[in-house]
């Protein structure tokens, strides 16, 4: 080997090593930024997070407000949706996988939902407030709300829960259906409850993109000043990301620190929510290698 | 005993008829979600329509539907739109693909384990929280830098768009070029290539398609992307290349109105509907041709 070649040799070497380090950092700067941006919202938040602002009602003084209405309103429209979405977004699933026929208007009805799926989240806004506020008279309420959003989260759960139905080793069906059994009893007996963790994991990711979703609801008609507690799907409502976009909007800059506050709220409840998609995996899998 | 099996049978035979009836029903919801989109949007831009000419509205660069003399042309809306699109796009294709270049070719499988968790933390926070983080954190540093910047600004709103669509490039491209077989990789390494060689001229290449298909994804994203925007870019339509200046975006203009008290049937209700029509149209024409992409890489392995 001459001088030349190992003076090219070293470049390439060496080239490789920087690009590297580029690499590596173009992936430390998604972890940087969630640590600042996490470190930014607590040391801004914190010391306005007490009792006070859970129980509260939202207030023209920084010091007075509280998210108590957002909150509920947030888990009264997150409740309707997962009821609406669930048994909608696994049946649909359980169809496509277990009992469509494998013809064009199943594709269709496949592509649709891919398609659905990339719908930015304000056109079901749009769709929410001309069929269920307008069309169907729901005026403005939680109900039209929880509506929206089902629609919304449905083509999440729907892929979700096909991937987990065709994660179904087949040779669990064949020796169920060899016993003599129908399509539904297997659905029931043997595909469902293999497939459940898988299926619960998503829908619970689908529905805690819900809780952080402020556009559709905003186009929906949710109120930017609530003074009353919801007490049932007809009323009217706010959600916790609404009531955190009001306050960063404010004038006041002390309520700036009041949205952080409201912001650390949204993400424990977030945590929590996937923690329990976690442990309900965890549960479930280890039930089914027994 | 063989009637009551026969009962049995029957019975069992008309439940299974009513399940698949009413599975077949769900899936139909679907579609009946689609055909609920299209007519709630067309609808009302069809009557918008009536009062306004389609020309005015495409090719028109004034936007002042509720001041009078009003004017309806969406372009300074189309270009605020596109700005973010553009910011938001320098940031997540490049950072995305590193990180996915990174995750896929270079990081030992610890640091993978380690790393992918956090990423996909990134993209799971919503997007209030980078809106309000733009607002009251990147837009204070770039002022600090340009003194002239306005408080809403396309650049603060178009950095925070372009890190929440970071994952979705990194994710995306990674699993592509995790698919390519380690035996293209293995030849070119007994080739004597380095590791960048081989990521450069076999991996990329034969991942291209779906690396593609997951930036379009990505400015579909960003165009349709509405709370950062909403916080940060600020309600100010105009035709301009200057990212220091408040803009409003497509989505913006739909928060905007749908936060005022705009009576129903009038025509800035219409200008929602027309607006969020051209909304679902650019990002319906994005996401086919990003599909289109993906079966393309499929079609190939």
């Amino acid at each position: 080997m001459n001088n030349e070649e190992l003076k090219r040799l070293k470049k390439r070497k060496m080239l490789n090593s920087v690009m590297h380090g580029i690499f590596l950092a173009c992936t430390l700067f998604g972890v940087i930024v969630l640590a600042v941006l996490m470190i930014d919202i607590l040391r801004k938040g914190l010391p306005w997070l007490s009792f006070d602002f859970l129980k509260n009602f939202p207030s023209r003084f920084p010091k007075k407000s509280g998210i108590y209405p957002a909150l509920l309103g947030s888990l009264w429209v997150i409740l309707l949706t997962a009821i609406i979405a669930f048994p909608i977004g696994v049946g649909t699933a359980i169809y496509l996988e277990e009992y469509a026929e494998d013809n064009r208007f199943t594709e269709f009805i496949k592509l649709n939902i891919a398609n659905l799926a990339g719908v930015p989240s304000i056109i079901y806004g749009m769709l929410g407030l001309a069929v269920f506020v307008r069309l169907f008279s729901m005026g403005r309420t939680i109900l039209a709300a929880s509506f929206t959003m089902a629609i919304l989260i449905l083509p999440i759960i729907i892929i979700a829960s096909q991937e987990a139905i065709k994660s179904v080793p087949s040779s669990l069906k064949q020796a169920s259906y060899a016993l003599g059994t129908t399509k539904w009893q297997t659905v029931t007996g043997v595909i469902i409850p293999y497939a459940l963790p898988g299926i619960l994991t998503g829908s619970i990711l689908a529905i805690s993109r819900a809780l952080g979703e402020a556009a559709p609801l905003i186009v929906v008609g949710a109120l930017a000043y609530v003074s009353f507690i919801p007490k049932g799907p007809f009323d009217q409502f706010t959600v916790l990301p609404i009531q955190i976009f009001n306050w960063a909007g404010m004038p006041k800059k002390e309520f700036q620190d009041v949205a952080a506050a409201g912001i650390i709220v949204l993400l424990v409840i977030l945590l929590g929510v996937n923690s329990v998609a976690i442990i309900l995996r965890n549960k479930y899998q280890i039930r089914m290698k027994d | 005993m063989r009637r009551i099996e026969f009962e049995g049978k029957e019975r069992m035979n008309r439940l299974e008829k009513a399940v698949k009836i009413i599975l077949t029903t769900l899936g139909l919801i679907s579609i009946f979600t689609t055909i609920g989109i299209i007519f709630s949007l067309f609808e009302e831009t069809f009557m918008f329509f009536k009062e306004v000419s389609i020309v005015e509205f495409l090719t028109g660069t004034k936007w002042t539907p509720l001041i009078e003399p009003t004017h309806f042309g969406v372009l300074p809306l189309v270009a605020g739109t596109m700005l973010i699109v553009v910011i938001a796009g320098l940031i997540s294709i490049p950072l995305g693909l590193g990180s996915a270049i990174y995750l896929s070719e270079y990081a030992p499988k610890k640091v993978r384990k380690f790393l992918k968790p956090i990423l996909e933390v990134l993209a799971g926070v919503p997007s209030i929280v980078y809106g309000y983080f733009a607002l009251t954190a990147i837009t204070p540093l770039i002022r600090n830098i340009f003194p002239e910047t306005s408080v809403y600004n396309a650049l603060s709103a178009g950095i925070a768009v372009g890190i929440m669509t970071i994952p979705l490039v990194s994710s995306m491209s990674e699993d592509a070029m995790m698919a390519v077989p380690d035996s293209l990789r293995n030849g070119a390494y007994a080739l004597g290539a380095t590791k960048l060689e081989v990521t450069k001229d076999v991996v990329i290449p034969t991942a291209m398609s779906s690396i593609v298909a997951s930036f379009i994804l990505a400015i579909s994203r960003a165009v349709g992307e509405t709370m950062i925007v909403a916080m940060a870019a600020g309600s100010t339509p105009k035709l301009t290349i200057n990212p220091l200046e408040s803009i409003q975006t497509m989505t913006g203009y739909i928060v905007q109105i749908s936060m005022g008290d705009v009576p129903y049937g009038s025509l800035a209700y219409k200008t929602l509907f027309a607006v969020g029509t051209l909304l679902f149209l650019i990002t319906f024409i994005l996401n086919v041709i990003s599909r289109h992409f993906v079966r393309k890489y499929r079609r190939a392995y």
